[in-house]
This record gives structure tokens, C-alpha cells and sequence, in this order.
């Protein structure tokens, strides 16, 4: 019963703006810039260590940086040329993150070690999706080959793909699956087979009525496999909102999918899969929606990784005005950048660039209690209580509180009608009871 | 280049506190109208007065203590109409001015302005001027009813509850052609407002449905005449209006049922049993000190959160 679910957990969620604007724009390829700088953390967990030094000549697939431990990738080169430096990289998240600065040749000259990977078991498959140095492509950035050998495989039966895409603008995913379709079915297969799965679920908004057919005919003749038509509703990406959605089961609070036999896989990495597992060419190259009022061109663009904002910004036409904000990834999730030299990394899946105008948020209002918050929250927390728990830095509270559960998805900041920056909010108190558990 | 680097989300709904005080301003328009129509100009002219004295003091007491000037969310205005929609036509205009005193500067600013308030406004204003002042705070006018006949006695349910005389025809209290103070009396104007609150999500349905149905349910059990509790006293001002503010209401989905259950137990009691014909104003207020008691125990169970979640302390 509905109505009895909506008392248990309201979790409306935000009914933010589409903005697809992209969606109708084939994705174009851009030519490789003369110098890129390829970071050595482009995912979740340890840096990768670069194995190359200044002056040593490079090519396309080449392992530039060894995965610096068990949650961690490798990172290939993009391009082929000469290592103009291995220097330190001030990335928007405060970190100093080592990185591999590369004057290209413009060849794109493949390196002789891309080989074709045998896949024989689910051993093997593993190995080969780690030697792609694939991650979780959604925008996480958690290292595949870590999330395809749970250590409960057995008890894991469904393979839900994330093609969602519930941020608004973009629209890189439903061009992987316009594009792309077949790739991400036989890569679905691919994981299905060696993972020993019984079903394949492909999550997408309804937004999006020609994805969905298109998959539905894909995988008409496919056994285990469903398309799931999901709510326009932000965020139905959401890992845990997914798989709730799909399959009807909570992941407990601190697990992981897999302890509901579920393993979630962005619609892009997978299609990335079938494509590796084909060529052997590691994940190299990414496309990206660049939409927002100051970029003079909106459209899908295949970059290669290391490419720096500016370049894709120029390749698109430049700056339609002064730009006041450009983002990595969605305008709900993205995280602003201090300078458009900063290069794509794998997870990156948008750059968007606004003006002055939408680059400064609205003044903050006192709260009025109004609960919006409450409501919207797709966890069913409470934020206006967590706010007020952080205030007196009453860490039982928050814990009382589920803070840890947030996965700062921002709808409470977007539809509260006072303008508070309470997705902030709550970033600080995870933060504060992190702090206050470790005390303990 | 200069750049603007702020948190996660960078883009925010259109709805704003002044938007949201905004319609709930338009949604008393019909309430107004009514008003006017029913007890003639002087409605209008106490409705400006409590606007006006509310707004004055809210900017007066910021001012005076160097706070930043919250005039313009609307609020203010909101709380000035409430106020003059709980008085009768008859009373004179400084006992509005007081009223707007007591609401925005004790009631709302003296606890820390919008957002922090312990109860509604208007109604502990009404509150206060009924107990200052009950003589003019009853003084009501017999307006010219629908069905041409003159009302006996002063409100529909006062007149119930002394068993005096005839009693208005259902139409009569439905436009709202009888005795009470000026935003009460007419059912119509009011539904119109809520069908827009409801409508534009400004409030949620929950807290009048629960709260008008159980005074109707309530009404049937004790063989008092349910049409009159619901439409003869103030039952519909206060389950629209008064009792869906937000900060002195529970915000979630178990806690409003709760929060209307409660107000409609006690809105009966006070009329059936009690020594005052109308028991709305003090229901809405008993329930709203209970309110941050409501909220704690009716949070909802988060996703993936164990069954029952331990309380803290």
C-alpha cells in the first residue's frame, strides 16, 4: 500500500529540472590536444603510483601509474608521446593528487602491450576488468574488479544497471545507450555469465522513452533480462533508492548491495565491458555532456582522459559569456572547480559552465520548519533535526539520526524554500560523528 | 578567471519562504472577501489595521535590535490577516494593534523570530485579547442571512451549546451569513483557500482532514450535531489556517495525523463538556506545545535503518 509506505518514509525525493538538452546530440570526438595531464586518483580509495618518469616516450594503453593498493585502479595513457613532467596537481577536493603530464604527437600510436583479454571464469574475468583500469564510471569512481568479487558471489543473483542519469543536463549515459546499446547488453551478458547471475535489471527514467525501447528491444530475447521504466524523480540513481526501487529491498544500514545479492553497475561501464573485453583497449577515453549558459556549444563530447576543461571548453565553441562556475558532473552532485585547468578524469560524466548569474547561490533564510526537507529526503532522514542536533554537537543524536545514511545527494538544499545550504549541513555532521566515533 | 566554488547542489527549487507566505496571503483573499461582504467594510478596515500594526512591529522590533529586516517574507503579513480573521467586526481598532503587538513581538520575536515561534501567532494573540477583553472579543454583529431570517443568538455553535433558539440553516453557515468573528463564518471561502494551499503544496491535506474529521466523527459518537461542529464555530479557520503553520505543526507524515487526532479530541471535550462554546484556539495551542514531542516520536525509519531505531538518551 502506498500510502502506508509514504508514512513509514515519504521520500519524495526533488523534482529538479531536466535541462536534457544534449539528449539529441551525437557524441562528437575530440581531437587529441597537444598537452594533457592524467592524475593518478581517478577513483575511490589509495592514488596509483606513476611508473613513468620525465622524457620517457608513451603510448596509447600504455600503464602509466600501478594501482597503489586493493581498492585502486591503474591508470593507462590516453595518448601517445613524450612525459614533459610527473608533477603534483592541486584537485578541487583540497588534495595534492601526483600527475602525468603528457605532450602528445598526435599519433595516437597503440601500444604494442593491448592484447585481447582471455576470459575463461570468473577469476579471469576479474583480472582482465582490473587490467582495464575501469571504475565506476556513474561518477563514484569505485574500482569495478573490487565490486565484482564480493565476497558473498554466491549469495549475489541480480545485476541491476544504473541508467538513470538523474541529474539534471546530463545526458552522456543515454547517448552510451543510443550509441551504444548492443555494447552494454553484451556486457551485461559478459557479467552475468561470469558472475553466475540469474537476472539483469536496467534501471531508466522515464524521461527517456527511447532508451527504453531501444532496450527493451535489445534484450526482448534475453532471459533474465528487464528494462525497469523508473519515476522522473531525482535521485532515482541512487545506488540504494535503485535497488529499492527495482527489486524491492533495502540494503542494510552500512552494507553493500551484495548483502541483497544485488551489484549495481552504471550503464556506461558496463557497455565500457564489452568493449574492453573485445579490444583490450583500456578505459582511455570518456564522453561527456558540456552544457550550462556559458559554454557556447552544448553537446556530447568523446574526450580523452587528461584532456583539460579549457580545451573541451575551446573545442565547443569557448565561452558564450564569463564564466562564474564550472562543475564536474551534475549541478546536483558536481563539485565546482577553482580553475578550468583542471583535467577530465575517468568518472567524470559532464562539465557544466554557468555564468555569473546562476554561479552564486540565493541568500540563506532562517528555517521555517516547513519539513520540505523531511519529505524530499530519499533515505527518509531528518535534516532539519540533524541541523539542529549538529548545532549542539550532540553526537548520540546524530547517530539516533542515521546521519551516516546521507549520501549527500542534495535534494533537501534544493527544495528548501529558506535557500539553507543543508546538504552542507549535512556533510558537516557526518563529518563531526566520524570525528566524534574515532574520539571514542 | 575568477570562479565561484560552493558545496553540492548549485541549482535550488523556485519556492521561497516569501513565495510560500505569498500564496497563503492569496488563499485568505476569499476568506476576506467573505468578510467584508458579511459584516461590511469594517472587516477590510480591521484586516489593513492588523496587517499594517504587524508588519510595523516586526520591522520596529528588528530595527531596534539591530536584526536583519525580515518584512519581506510575507510572514508578517500572513500573522496580520490570521489576527484580524479571529476578531469580531465590532472591536475597536487599538485592541487589533495590541493584538499585532502580542503576536509578532511576544509571540514570534521574543522566541526568536520566524521559524522559532512555541505557538501560532495570531491564535495566542486571539488568545490573550479573548481573555483581556471577552465582553468585546463576543461582541458580535447579526448579519443579514441568506435565508432573510435574523439570528437569535450570537455564533451558530453558541447557540447550540445554550440551546437557544433557532439555529441558522446549513446554507447560512455554509456561505458563511452568521454570527462570528470575521474569517470564520464562511465555509466556502475557507475550502476555496485550502483547495488552493493544498493544490499549490503548500500544505499537506493531512492535518485538516484528520483534525475536521475527527471533531465530525467525535460529534456523531456524543449525538452532538456534527454540521454544527464542523461548520458553525471556527473549526475550519483554525484546521486551514492556523493549525497548518508550519513551525508550531508536525513535520512528518505519522506526526500530523497525530497533531489532528489531538486537536479534534480536544476542540470536543471543550465544546461538549467544557464551560466555553468554542474550543479551537486552545486545542491548536495545547497542540502545539506537544509538537516537538510529536515530531521525536513519529521520525521515520530511513532506508535501510534497523526496524525500530534506538532513541537516543
Amino acid at each position: 500500500m502506498a500510502v502506508f509506505k509514504k508514512l513509514v518514509r515519504s521520500a519524495e525525493g526533488a523534482k529538479v529540472p531536466h535541462n536534457k538538452n544534449t539528449e539529441n546530440c551525437e557524441t562528437v570526438k575530440m581531437p587529441v590536444p597537444s598537452r594533457v595531464y592524467i592524475s593518478m586518483q581517478q577513483h575511490i580509495g589509495a592514488p596509483a603510483k606513476a611508473c613513468v618518469k620525465k622524457g620517457d616516450e608513451i603510448k596509447v594503453g600504455d600503464v602509466i601509474g600501478t594501482a597503489g593498493g586493493f581498492i585502486s585502479a591503474d591508470i593507462h595513457s590516453s595518448v601517445s608521446g613524450k612525459v614533459f613532467a610527473v608533477d603534483e596537481m592541486l584537485f578541487p577536493n583540497g588534495a595534492k593528487v601526483q600527475t602525468v603530464v603528457v605532450d602528445t604527437d598526435g599519433l595516437q600510436t597503440v601500444s604494442e602491450n593491448i592484447k585481447v583479454p582471455v576470459v575463461t571464469d570468473h577469476a579471469s574475468f576479474v583480472q582482465a576488468v582490473k587490467d582495464s583500469g575501469l571504475v565506476g564510471l556513474g561518477g563514484a569512481g569505485f574500482p569495478t574488479s573490487v565490486k565484482l568479487a564480493p565476497r558473498n558471489l554466491d549469495e549475489v543473483d541480480t545485476l541491476v544497471i544504473n541508467a538513470a542519469e538523474c541529474e539534471p543536463y546530463i545526458t552522456a549515459d543515454y547517448r552510451e545507450m543510443m550509441e551504444n546499446g548492443e555494447d552494454v547488453v553484451e556486457g551485461a551478458k559478459a557479467v552475468k555469465q561470469y558472475l553466475n547471475l540469474s537476472k539483469v535489471i536496467i534501471g531508466i527514467e522515464a524521461n527517456k522513452p527511447q532508451a527504453i525501447e531501444k532496450m527493451k528491444n535489445l534484450t526482448a530475447s534475453l532471459e533474465g533480462f528487464t528494462v525497469a521504466t523508473l519515476p522522473s524523480v531525482y535521485p532515482q540513481g541512487a545506488e540504494k533508492v535503485l535497488i529499492e526501487q527495482v527489486t524491492g529491498k533495502e540494503v542494510p544500514q552500512g552494507a553493500l548491495p551484495a548483502s541483497v545479492g544485488v551489484i549495481v553497475m552504471n550503464v556506461a561501464s558496463v557497455g565500457f565491458i564489452a568493449r574492453y573485453l573485445k579490444t583490450g583497449m583500456p578505459l582511455v577515453t570518456k564522453r561527456i555532456t558540456v552544457d550550462g549558459d556559458a559554454v557556447a556549444k552544448a553537446q556530447n563530447v568523446e574526450v580523452v582522459i587528461g584532456t583539460q576543461v579549457k580545451d573541451v571548453i575551446e573545442f565547443c565553441g569557448g565561452y558564450s559569456q564569463e564564466p562564474g562556475k564550472i562543475i564536474y558532473g551534475g549541478p546536483m552532485m558536481g563539485t565546482a572547480l577553482t580553475s578550468d585547468e583542471m583535467p577530465i578524469i575517468k568518472q567524470n560524466n559532464a562539465v557544466l559552465v554557468f555564468g555569473k548569474e546562476k554561479a552564486v547561490m540565493p541568500a540563506i533564510n532562517p528555517c521555517i520548519r516547513c519539513g520540505r526537507c523531511i519529505s524530499a529526503c530519499p533515505m527518509g532522514l531528518a535534516p532539519v533535526e540533524i541541523a539542529l542536533a549538529l548545532s549542539v554537537k550532540d553526537s548520540e543524536e546524530l547517530k539516533a539520526l542515521c546521519v551516516d545514511l546521507c549520501m549527500e545527494c542534495g535534494s533537501c538544499s534544493f527544495v528548501c524554500p529558506a535557500k539553507r545550504p543543508v546538504a552542507q549541513t549535512m556533510k558537516e555532521a557526518k563529518d563531526f560523528l566520524r570525528k566524534a566515533d574515532k574520539k571514542n | 578567471m575568477k570562479l565561484v566554488v560552493s558545496s553540492s547542489p548549485h541549482i535550488t527549487g523556485k519556492e521561497t519562504t516569501a513565495s510560500i507566505m505569498q500564496k497563503v496571503v492569496i488563499a485568505t483573499v476569499p476568506a476576506i472577501i467573505a468578510s467584508v461582504l458579511v459584516f461590511g467594510f469594517r472587516a477590510l478596515l480591521l484586516t489593513a489595521v492588523s496587517v499594517a500594526s504587524c508588519v510595523a512591529f516586526e520591522y520596529l522590533y528588528e530595527k531596534l535590535l539591530k536584526k536583519p529586516i525580515t518584512v519581506n517574507d510575507f510572514s508578517a503579513v500572513v500573522t496580520g490577516i490570521l489576527l484580524a480573521f479571529n476578531v469580531p467586526s465590532t472591536l475597536p481598532i487599538w485592541m487589533v494593534v495590541v493584538g499585532a503587538a502580542v503576536a509578532i513581538v511576544v509571540v514570534k520575536q521574543l522566541f526568536g523570530g520566524i521559524g522559532f515561534n512555541f505557538a501560532n501567532p495570531a491564535l495566542a494573540a486571539r488568545i490573550i485579547l479573548g481573555l483581556s477583553w471577552t465582553s468585546q472579543m463576543t461582541a458580535w454583529v447579526f448579519p443579514k442571512t441568506f435565508s432573510g431570517d435574523a439570528v437569535a443568538s450570537a455564533t451558530p455553535l453558541t447557540a447550540y451549546a445554550n440551546g437557544a433558539g433557532e439555529m441558522p440553516n446549513i446554507l447560512d453557515m455554509f456561505i458563511g451569513t452568521t454570527g462570528g468573528v470575521l474569517g470564520e463564518t464562511s465555509a466556502l471561502a475557507l475550502l476555496i483557500g485550502f483547495v488552493f494551499l493544498v493544490a499549490t503544496k503548500v500544505i499537506s491535506p493531512v492535518i485538516p482532514v484528520t483534525y475536521v474529521a475527527t471533531v465530525a466523527v467525535l460529534a456523531v459518537f456524543l449525538r452532538v450535531d456534527p454540521v454544527v461542529y464542523v461548520l458553525g464555530g471556527g473549526l475550519l479557520l483554525g484546521a486551514i489556517f492556523m493549525a497548518t503553520d508550519y513551525t508550531t505543526s508536525p513535520y512528518t507524515a505519522k506526526g500530523k495525523i497525530i497533531f489532528g487526532i489531538g486537536m479534534g479530541v480536544i476542540t470536543v471535550i471543550i465544546r461538549r463538556y467544557g464551560s466555553m462554546a468554542e474550543g479551537v484556539s486552545y486545542a491548536i495551542l495545547l497542540m502545539n506545545l506537544v509538537v516537538p514531542y510529536i515530531n521525536r516520536c513519529t521520525r521515520q525509519r530511513p532506508l535501510g535503518a534497523p526496524k525500530k531505531v534506538k532513541e537516543a538518551k
